[in-house]
């Protein structure tokens, strides 16, 4: 065991994927000789060589092409976009070509491409530069969806989704890539949950709190204050976006009737819209309230001025939980 | 290509040719351009101190670009940048103390703080904004162009991006564009040898950005960026074409940033004799200087004069920046769309 920042974590992750598989390259904007703007990717390229941890011209477009064009002839592409809001010049080739391609080629070919994208806000950046734009990827059929909110589980899950034959679009929370936690280099990836399971992080019995990626710490700060006040909150740890672990869900759902969705992007169209409406099509008799959601508002992230009112946090969480208990 | 990191050696050379251009002309580039210089060297510390909030892209090193193309710009003319943009913003005459506190992110600055420092903008004066998006600036000059076209207005417009946007598919569809309608745009690439820390002939393909224009039919030239006047000879040329409907003008300018990507910057990916270089022989500023000294224009007395008028008016700036109050917190959720939506902004 050894503690790890989330960052470090993601590189040993990044590392092990490249020792364990020749096949296995990663590429993006700067992550060679600066080793990526958060230092994810730091002294890869010295260890592994040029070849295989890229530096590319600043196109993104041309980044996710070349990892498709890449992937079809039998690599493993790790493609790094530098920021949430720079994914959008590659979004068409995300969508229109990486998500197809397998259905398209009527299973011919496999497309293991993974796209890490440092999401969210919370580190007093501007535009473009804390978006959550997860929700357009997990409407987008083709295409896994993960996010992952500690060092534990970035390490497995980066060498998760390489290992996956399906594009995966691989989310990190920025504000948390500094927190530490326990890594396990040692362990037996095989041992590790798979990659589209949720994680219950903390049990209850009162009412359930659905999270991911940096809200996931927010959601346990405000499960131990609920304590203090009698309220016994259950947070599970989503982990895969798409596909969501309804079994996992709807197993806590279905013991506390109560739920609420946090996420940092706005809730209008939110993945909290989708994860409401299933647990209501599938859990409806056993709700005693209903589901509820807390996210961003409707509005282009704000600059840092402004963004503590924006990002959900322990009072708006709280807040929530005690409308699930007013009906 | 002509990596412009090669100019290094060159030294020779390092004086800049005024031409004919009138004294008081050449006199407001200087003025312009320590305006940018003074602007910057108050803004970076701040940045680092946080008092500007969310980092920062210092445009030390760039000035001559942005007033040489400045110069050849009407009030009612238009420029568009990208993250790199103050230069461009003050040599369109955006008021530095709107600027200041919008950087500051407060009530008072050009976007009452919800825009900041990579998306300042003054549609009154004619600058279209900074832009988070590598190139996209010059889209938005480009529709500014077709709207000129279309109006029959002797106006002309200018889209601003780096070597990094020159990488970028966006960049070449607005070239194509504005070269196929003909429109009066001058598209300029501020080459500064880097996108962050990746140097441009590590990342780019052919001989230089202006020939690489040049395949779209359009005039393009490469100049000296950290030369004032060669900068505005180029610009002013493609101004009289544009004006007179003769289309687009391609600008490749060699320039330097003298300090990090962003503030900052921990960079060790360029050698200190490399950025002391730039600084020593192709500060744009004292290049100028030299050559208003030289016409007997200007004595150290007067530059300093120049110098502290600049450095006066930036003080007033960051002061009333300072003194100003942040956005009120309840307007949070507003002025995202000008009709009303009526869905539930969150919760
Ligand atoms: C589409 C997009 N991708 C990535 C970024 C992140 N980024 C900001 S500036 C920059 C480098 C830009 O280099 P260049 O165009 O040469 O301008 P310079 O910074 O040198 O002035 C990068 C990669 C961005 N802003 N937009
Ligand atoms: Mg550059």
């Amino acid at each position: 065991m050894t503690v790890l920042t989330l960052s470090k974590a993601l590189n040993a992750g990044l590392r092990k994927a490249l020792e364990d598989d020749p096949r296995v390259l990663v590429m993006g904007e700067d992550v060679g000789k600066l080793g990526g703007v958060f230092r994810v990717t730091d002294g890869l390229q010295k260890d592994f060589g040029e070849d295989r941890v890229v530096d590319t011209p600043l196109a993104e477009s041309g980044i996710i092409g070349t990892a498709i064009g890449l992937a079809l002839r039998g690599y493993r592409p790790v493609c790094e976009i530098q920021f949430d809001g720079f994914v959008f010049p590659a979004f068409d080739q995300i969508v229109s070509q990486l998500a197809k391609m397998r259905l398209r080629s009527l299973g011919q070919v496999t497309m293991p491409v993974t796209i890490r994208i440092p999401c969210g806000g919370g580190i007093g950046a501007v535009e473009h530069h804390s978006e959550s734009p997860e929700a357009l990827f997990a409407h987008t059929a083709g295409l896994r969806v993960v996010a992952c909110a500690n060092s534990t589980d970035a390490y497995a899950m980066i060498q998760q989704s390489i290992r996956c034959d399906d594009p995966v679009i691989f989310f990190e929370p920025k504000r948390r890539y500094w927190d530490k936690a326990e890594v396990d280099p040692a362990a037996n990836l095989g041992a590790a949950l798979p990659l589209d399971r949720a994680r219950i992080v903390l049990d209850g019995t009162d009412v359930t709190l659905l999270c991911y990626g940096p809200m996931v710490r927010t959601c346990v700060e405000s499960a131990v204050a609920a304590r203090a006040e009698g309220r016994s909150v259950e947070v599970i740890d989503l982990r895969s976006l798409s596909p969501l672990d309804m079994e996992t869900i709807n197993g806590s759902v279905r013991r506390t009737g109560r739920c609420v969705v946090a996420h940092e992007a706005a809730v209008t169209g939110g993945l909290g819209a989708e994860i409401a409406a299933r647990i209501t099509e599938e859990c409806f008799y056993q709700l005693e309230s209903p589901v509820l959601r807390v996210g961003g508002f409707s509005t282009p992230y704000p600059p840092s001025r402004l963004e503590d009112h924006y990002l959900p946090d322990l009072d708006r969480v709280l807040d929530a939980v005690d409308r699930t208990f007013a009906v | 290509m002509r990596a412009h990191t090669d100019i290094t050696g060159t030294v020779p050379g390092a004086a800049i040719d005024l031409g004919d251009v009138p004294s008081p002309e050449a006199a407001g580039w200087l003025d312009r351009m320590l305006l940018i210089r003074e602007f910057e060297s108050a803004a970076g510390p701040l940045a680092q101190a946080g008092a500007i909030p969310g980092g920062m892209h210092s445009a030390i090193g760039h000035e001559a670009v942005a007033v040489g193309v400045g110069s050849v710009l009407r009030p009612d003319d238009v420029a568009a940048a990208p993250h790199r943009s103050h230069h461009v913003a003050l040599a369109k005459g955006m008021d530095p103390a709107l600027m200041m506190a919008e950087l500051f992110g407060k009530r008072t600055g050009s976007s009452a703080g919800r825009g900041g420092h990579m998306h300042l903008a003054d549609f009154g004066a004619g600058f279209f904004g900074s832009n988070g998006i590598v190139g996209a600036g010059v889209g938005l000059a480009l529709g500014a162009a077709l709207a000129q076209s279309y109006r029959g207005e002797p106006r002309i417009s200018a889209g601003f991006f780096g070597d990094g946007g020159a990488n970028t598919g966006r960049v070449w569809e607005f070239v194509n564009l504005a070269a196929a309608w003909h429109l009066p745009l001058l598209v300029v690439c501020e080459n500064n040898g880097y996108a962050v820390e990746t140097r441009i002939r590590d990342a780019m393909a052919g001989e230089s950005i202006a020939a690489r224009a040049a395949g779209f039919g359009l005039p393009a030239v490469q100049v000296d960026g950290q030369d004032v006047a060669a900068v505005h000879r180029a610009a002013a040329q493609g101004a009289v074409l544009a004006r007179s409907g003769g289309g687009p003008t391609f600008i490749e300018a060699l320039t330097y940033r003298h300090l990090g990507h962003d503030i900052g910057e921990r960079g060790q990916y360029r050698t200190a004799d490399e950025v002391s270089w730039w600084e020593r022989h192709r500060d744009p500023v004292q290049r100028l200087r030299a050559a208003l000294v030289a016409r007997g224009d200007l004595d150290d007395d007067g530059y300093e004069q120049a110098a502290g008028r600049a450095r006066a008016r930036v003080a007033e700036a960051v002061s009333a920046a300072e003194a100003a109050p942040l956005p009120d917190p309840a307007t949070v959720t507003g002025g995202v769309t000008a009709t009303e939506l009526r869905i539930r902004t969150g919760s």
